[in-house]
């Protein structure tokens, strides 16, 4: 058996370059949006915001699903050292996704929609997305063979894989009359599902972020270690029960909101070892901060804690009264994808990607001074969003309320700050990732182009 | 060895405990009775067909262009909520202009007849416990 080798030009690395392309795209559709807020109406007649909100966040979220299983079928060979089970499979799975997304992109460019909330597009696009993951699912579990004697991130890939299709599944049980014939059950329903989406998809992301951790670091006891599994169990609860927090007004259970209220108290375990950890990581991190990989993880860092943090408070039903219907929870999903997911995938992409074929060496200042301009622009993006949700807070609790539309007039000069750090965040992640696809780009087209010569 | 027994024990016990969990939510949803008469499913099809997700929220989720939705229809006639699927331009420069056929404008109004009647959605109806619960 071959090692799967950095030089190699492969499928995995596909995932990796086309997820970036979507985050591209995805982030000019967000800034459009913003846009939308600034000016009513603008481009209305073509992209109008029912059509961009989904392009955007599904431009986004398919990066972190394409980024999260090109990670994890790359770094599965490396750990095993060993080829995937069936590798012509990913192919097909490649192509099945690039095929979905492209379907489902034109089909909220032309206005057809038919799905709910994230998932907007016409449900029967929701097939071949199942279909895929089946096939990546397959590849998974046959390559891993046997769990036992397994590090905690061959733990955290097969739990990521496995509830993604339950998770995914269950976000489709609209469609029988049973689950949908009242909105309460539907959104109870639909927010058990996204709750628990997302947490799978982290731990395919953390999964890939600890194997990377490990090979930067060369420690190997973290992945066997006790605090290791302490701390994904934690992570694996609250994936199974905290989602009741996005749903604490909706007239459902009471007991959805106590389970999902003490559930998420647990995260103040992980909140705590972060803040006990912090010599320590400050001293490793001086140690790896010359790599470009271990930077973003680094930057990642910082925002689990802003993140958490954030969650915790907005897991208190007394204070997510405070938070709920406004911008605060936008502060909230877009933080965590952007300055956790899109940040550890980043420096995964990083690893992964630098040397295929032509070694890439990032321009250090350059690099340096946008991983600077990034990490400001997001943080100041973050505070507009939340004041944005604080203006946004007062107004749900006023008495009397003014209009609708002179609270969101009032709220102008918010916006515009939120449209100026995403457009800076949006040119910061440009930069850094332009010659990462431009480097890859390249070697498929020598790469053609010399098999043609010879 | 023994410490990956532990492990099995752990997770075979979260296991069943989110399948429970799940199982017992799917068997017993919480409301019973008042299905959704044909109408108003129909509407929330419609609702979704024309994505108003996007920019309303029902019980706060959803997006944040328009305004919350929930409780549309005891605050406005059904003659108003009929001219903003119409053409609602003369109002807002945002929202779509529509041009509903007569029939999906009367399913959408069952549709939000529907979640009117399901509860309250102003944040102001909560009333806040000590040990940090909500309710209304
Ligand atoms: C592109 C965004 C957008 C979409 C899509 C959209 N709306 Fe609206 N809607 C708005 C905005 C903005 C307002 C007006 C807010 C104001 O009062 O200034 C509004 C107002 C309304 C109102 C009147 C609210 C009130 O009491 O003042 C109703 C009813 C309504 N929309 C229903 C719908 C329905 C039903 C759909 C889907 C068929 C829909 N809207 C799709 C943006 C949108
Ligand atoms: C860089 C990666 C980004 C990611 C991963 C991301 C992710 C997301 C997600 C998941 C949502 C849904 C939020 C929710 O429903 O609570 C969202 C909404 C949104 N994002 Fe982004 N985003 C990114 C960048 C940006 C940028 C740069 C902008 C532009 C300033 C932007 C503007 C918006 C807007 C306008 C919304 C809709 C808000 C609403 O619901 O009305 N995003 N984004």
């Amino acid at each position: 058996m071959e090692p799967s080798n950095n030089k190699q030009l492969n499928t995995n690395k596909l995932f990796i370059v086309a997820g970036l392309i979507l985050l591209g795209f995805g982030m000019i559709y967000g800034l459009t949006g913003a846009f939308q807020y600034l000016v009513p109406g603008f481009l209305k007649k073509y992209f109008s915001f029912e059509k961009i909100r989904p392009l955007h966040v599904s431009a986004v979220v398919f990066w972190i699903i394409l980024g999260a299983m090109g990670s994890v079928l790359f770094y599965l060979q490396q750990y095993t050292q060993k080829k995937l089970h069936t590798p012509w499979l990913t192919k097909v799975q490649l192509l099945v996704f690039l095929f979905t997304i492209l379907a489902i992109l034109t089909s909220y460019c032309f206005g057809m929609f038919g799905g709910r909330e994230y998932w907007e597009f016409p449900p029967l696009l929701a097939l071949p997305i199942l279909f895929g993951w089946l096939l990546f699912l397959y590849n998974v579990i046959n390559t891993i063979g046997s769990i036992r004697n397994q590090p905690v991130y061959v733990w955290m890939w097969l739990t990521g894989a496995v509830f993604f299709l339950f998770t995914f599944l269950e976000s489709y049980l609209w469609i029988f009359p049973y689950f949908r014939n009242n909105i309460v059950n539907d959104m109870t329903v639909q927010w058990k599902s996204y709750g628990s989406m997302v947490g799978a998809w982290n731990m395919l992301i953390y999964g890939s972020s600890f194997f990377l951790m490990e090979k930067i670091s060369g420690d190997k006891t973290y992945s066997t270690s006790r605090m290791g599994f302490l701390l994904y169990f934690i992570g694996l609860f609250n994936l199974m029960f905290n989602w009741g927090h996005h749903i604490y007004t909706l007239p459902t259970y009471h007991f959805i909101q106590y389970v999902s209220y003490v559930v998420s108290m647990t995260e103040l375990l992980i909140l705590g070892r972060i803040i006990y950890e912090w010599r320590a990581s400050v001293s490793t991190a001086r140690r790896h901060f010359h790599h470009a990989a271990y930077k973003f993880i680094l930057a990642a860092d910082v925002w689990v804690f802003l993140t958490l943090l954030l969650a915790i408070g907005m897991s208190v039903p007394a204070l997510n009264i405070y938070t709920h219907g406004t911008f605060i929870t936008v502060a909230h999903t877009m933080g965590a994808t952007i300055g956790i997911n899109t940040f550890l995938l980043l420096a995964i992409a990083f690893d992964i990607l630098h040397e295929t074929c032509l070694t890439f060496e990032p321009n250090t200042k350059l690099f340096n001074r946008t991983y600077f301009v990034i990490n400001a622009s997001l943080f100041a993006f973050w505070i507009s969003l939340i004041a944005v949700g604080v203006m946004q807070s007062k107004w749900q609790m006023s008495e009397p309320r003014i209009l609708f539309g002179s609270m969101m007039v009032e709220l102008k000069p918010f916006f515009i700050s939120f449209f100026i750090f995403g457009l800076i965040l949006t040119i910061g992640i440009l930069i850094i990732i332009y010659p990462l696809i431009k480097n890859q780009l390249l070697c498929y087209y020598t790469k053609s182009k010399s098999k043609k010569t010879t | 060895m023994a410490y990956d027994k532990h492990k099995f024990i752990i997770i075979t016990f979260l296991l069943s405990a989110f399948l429970c969990y799940t199982c017992y939510i799917y068997n017993s949803l919480p409301r019973k009775a008042s299905a959704m008469d044909e109408q108003s499913s129909a509407g929330k099809l419609i609702w979704q067909k024309y994505n108003c997700g996007a920019c309303h929220q029902v019980y706060g989720l959803g997006g944040f262009l328009g305004p919350d939705l929930t409780n549309e229809y005891t605050a406005r006639d059904t003659a108003f909520i009929k001219l903003f699927l119409k053409d609602a331009s003369v109002f807002t420069p945002v929202m779509p202009v529509f041009n509903m056929p007569e029939s999906e404008m009367d399913a959408l109004l069952s549709y939000l007849k529907s979640i009117d009647a399901s509860g309250k959605s102003d944040l102001r109806t909560f009333k806040v416990n000590s040990n940090g619960t909500i309710e209304q």
